[in-house]
């Protein structure tokens, strides 16, 4: 009886899947995103509303970014972006930081195991933020991952941490000052730059050339991925919150009132059809600006 | 299978249906005595302004005024900061048949309705995406159309701002306006830079990208003049170099863009970063009293964390 039960439930499993590719394989005929970005909230609203027990919020919504990954690798998204944790979230009980830094210290090595996703799916992870403001265990096992994955390249996996898009401008323009001032000091030494930083003042085009918007753009965390074309937020709030601010100016932005553990195939669906509903328009946006 | 369940409605889920406002607005101003209407919100009967362009509309923005909110709205939650993209004016014109330029003036209008509901509803700062830095690329009949309607907008309502104590500042890269322009919008900013009922900020030719590049250049300069060190870069010191630095209140509370578009566009990105966004269907000449209290409605309910727990 158990036997047929078990039988049962994986021909359903099967039958969903098989379903799933024939609904990739209809959509694929319309542009498919390059890059996704999730903001993961609404776990602990779920934990109150199905009465769990604390951070177990936490630990379904892992699992529902490990479906919505499934989702997005299978379809041909080559770029997923997630905020985990915002530098703002600090501020939070030390508690609750703590608890999330353990699940995150334990999710990044169930993720190098063999099986898991990121194997399966050739994605080499990234981890976009502030790595200093994490703790030692934390950061040393982020840069174990990067290490790890670094030769995969079917796909690309950015996991935001101590992130915030304010912070991640502010250190590209730090980045970009202080290279070009490197740049200088070596002209200048090497007697090439006819005394730039002496003479004090040179015409106004030279300096409107001394820093760009590619130069800030190379610096930033997320350099290595291109800019998103979708942003989805769960548990209905329509605010960016300090994610990607920089690289959202032509995005389509999502925001579905699940909450982020309740997310599932639908929401992704939903979000794909509206995308290419669009598409065009915004990628001659793109093209022109 | 699927549920037919929307992107996202024209507020999130949490906006009340939409009511008219309660009966009994009382409206008091400076040259009228109190007047109590039943059922009908009062038209202003002032003088009309010199109605030398298409732009005259009813009336004056009043210089004193207590006025009472609808019934949605609670005074304590006004966002201080409104930005709005106004965006659907060349759809509006071609659903009417009429011509792109139509379109604009329609906008105007319900621009300057806006502006009287924010002096009224105490809202400090209100700026408005008038022109991208990207629109630039749009026929050449329609920009010198825009440039033209700025400057005769501007003319027309510089009296009447300065009456009704609105302080206008403009952002953006004003090297590519027409050199008229420039001059206009130098005088008007130097005119009212002493009001301080409502704050203004008109981004014409603006791009938030290109205002973090511009941030980022000045503080270069200043690192090599020696003002500052390189380690002494923060995020507060890029905040001053915006070009928001005008105002006291630079970050909008409130982002409210019209026509049902769910995109940013490249307006105030370093500002958004906590702005509670709002995404209204309707086209930006149709976006009036009604709308705006949908999107204030929605914006009072709104649980802000700013990243912490409450």
């Amino acid at each position: 009886m158990e036997r047929i039960r078990e039988r049962v439930i994986q021909i359903y499993g099967n039958l969903v899947s098989l379903l799933q590719k024939c609904i990739f394989c209809i959509l694929s005929v319309g542009p498919i995103p390059n890059h996704i970005a999730f903001i993961m909230d609404g776990n602990r609203r779920f934990t109150k509303k199905c009465k769990l027990m604390e951070g177990a919020g936490h630990k379904v919504g892992f699992s529902a970014l490990m479906s919505m990954l499934k989702y997005c690798y299978e379809f041909g998204v080559r770029y997923v972006t997630v905020y985990a944790f915002s530098i703002e979230n600090f501020k939070r009980s030390p508690e609750e930081v703590q608890s999330l830094m353990d699940l995150m210290l334990k999710k990044i090595e169930e993720i190098l195991k063999k099986q898991s996703i990121v194997n399966r799916y050739g994605v080499r992870v990234i981890f976009s933020g502030n790595l200093k403001l994490l703790s030692e265990p934390v950061r040393l096992a982020a840069e174990r991952a990067m290490l790890a994955t670094a030769k995969n390249s079917k796909a690309v996996l950015s996991i935001c941490v101590a992130y915030t898009s304010t912070n991640e401008i502010m250190h590209a323009v730090q980045e970009s000052c202080e290279e070009k001032w490197d740049e200088i000091t070596l002209l200048n030494s090497s007697g090439a730059g006819y005394g730039l930083i002496s003479l004090g003042g040179y015409e106004q085009d030279e300096m409107d050339h001394l820093i760009k918007l590619t130069d800030i753009e190379k610096h930033m965390y997320m350099a290595a991925a291109p800019d998103p074309d979708i942003i989805i937020r769960t548990s209905g709030e329509t605010r960016l919150s300090n994610f990607l601010l920089w690289q959202s100016a032509n995005c389509y932005l999502y925001s579905p009132s699940v909450l982020w553990p309740e997310i599932g195939f639908r929401q992704f669906l939903w979000a794909i059809l509206n995308f290419q509903q669009i598409h065009f328009y915004l990628d001659k946006l793109r093209k022109q600006s | 299978m699927l549920s037919l369940r929307f992107a996202i409605p024209t507020a999130n889920t949490l906006t009340p249906p939409k009511t008219k406002p309660k009966p009994g607005l009382v409206v008091q101003t400076a040259w009228n005595q109190t007047d109590l209407f039943p059922s009908l919100p009062k038209r202003y009967d002032y003088k009309l302004q010199a109605a030398t362009t298409d732009l005259s509309v009813e009336g004056d923005i009043p210089a004193e005024e207590v006025v009472e909110l609808p019934a949605e709205l609670r005074r304590e939650l006004m966002p201080k900061h409104v930005a709005v993209i106004m965006d659907g004016n060349g759809r509006w014109a071609r659903q009417r048949g009429l011509a792109t330029s139509a379109g604009h003036e329609a906008g105007v209008k319900a621009l300057r309705e806006l502006i009287e509901l924010c002096c009224q509803w105490g809202i400090q700062v209100l700026t408005v995406f008038a022109f991208s830095y990207e629109n630039w690329i749009r026929p050449r009949v329609e920009v010198d159309f825009l440039m033209s309607l700025f400057e005769r907008a501007l003319k027309s309502e510089v009296e009447s701002f300065s009456r009704g104590g609105i302080r206008i500042s403009v952002i953006g890269d004003s090297t590519k306006l027409p050199t008229s322009l420039q001059k206009l919008i130098n005088e008007v900013e130097e005119t009212t830079k002493h009001n301080s009922r409502l704050q203004l900020i008109v981004a014409v030719s603006y791009s938030g990208k290109y205002d973090v590049v511009q941030a980022c250049r000045s503080i270069a300069e200043k690192a090599k003049d020696g003002q500052i060190q390189l380690d002494d870069i923060n995020e507060s010191l890029i905040e001053q170099e915006l070009e928001t630095n005008c105002t006291e209140h630079p970050y909008p509370d409130l982002l409210i863009r019209t026509s049902g578009e769910l995109r940013v566009s490249n307006f105030l990105l370093w500002q958004l970063a906590y702005t509670e966004l709002f995404f209204a269907q309707e086209l930006w000449p149709d976006f009036r009293k009604d709308e705006f209290v949908d999107a204030l409605s929605s914006y009072q309910q709104r649980q802000r964390r700013y990243g912490g727990r409450h």
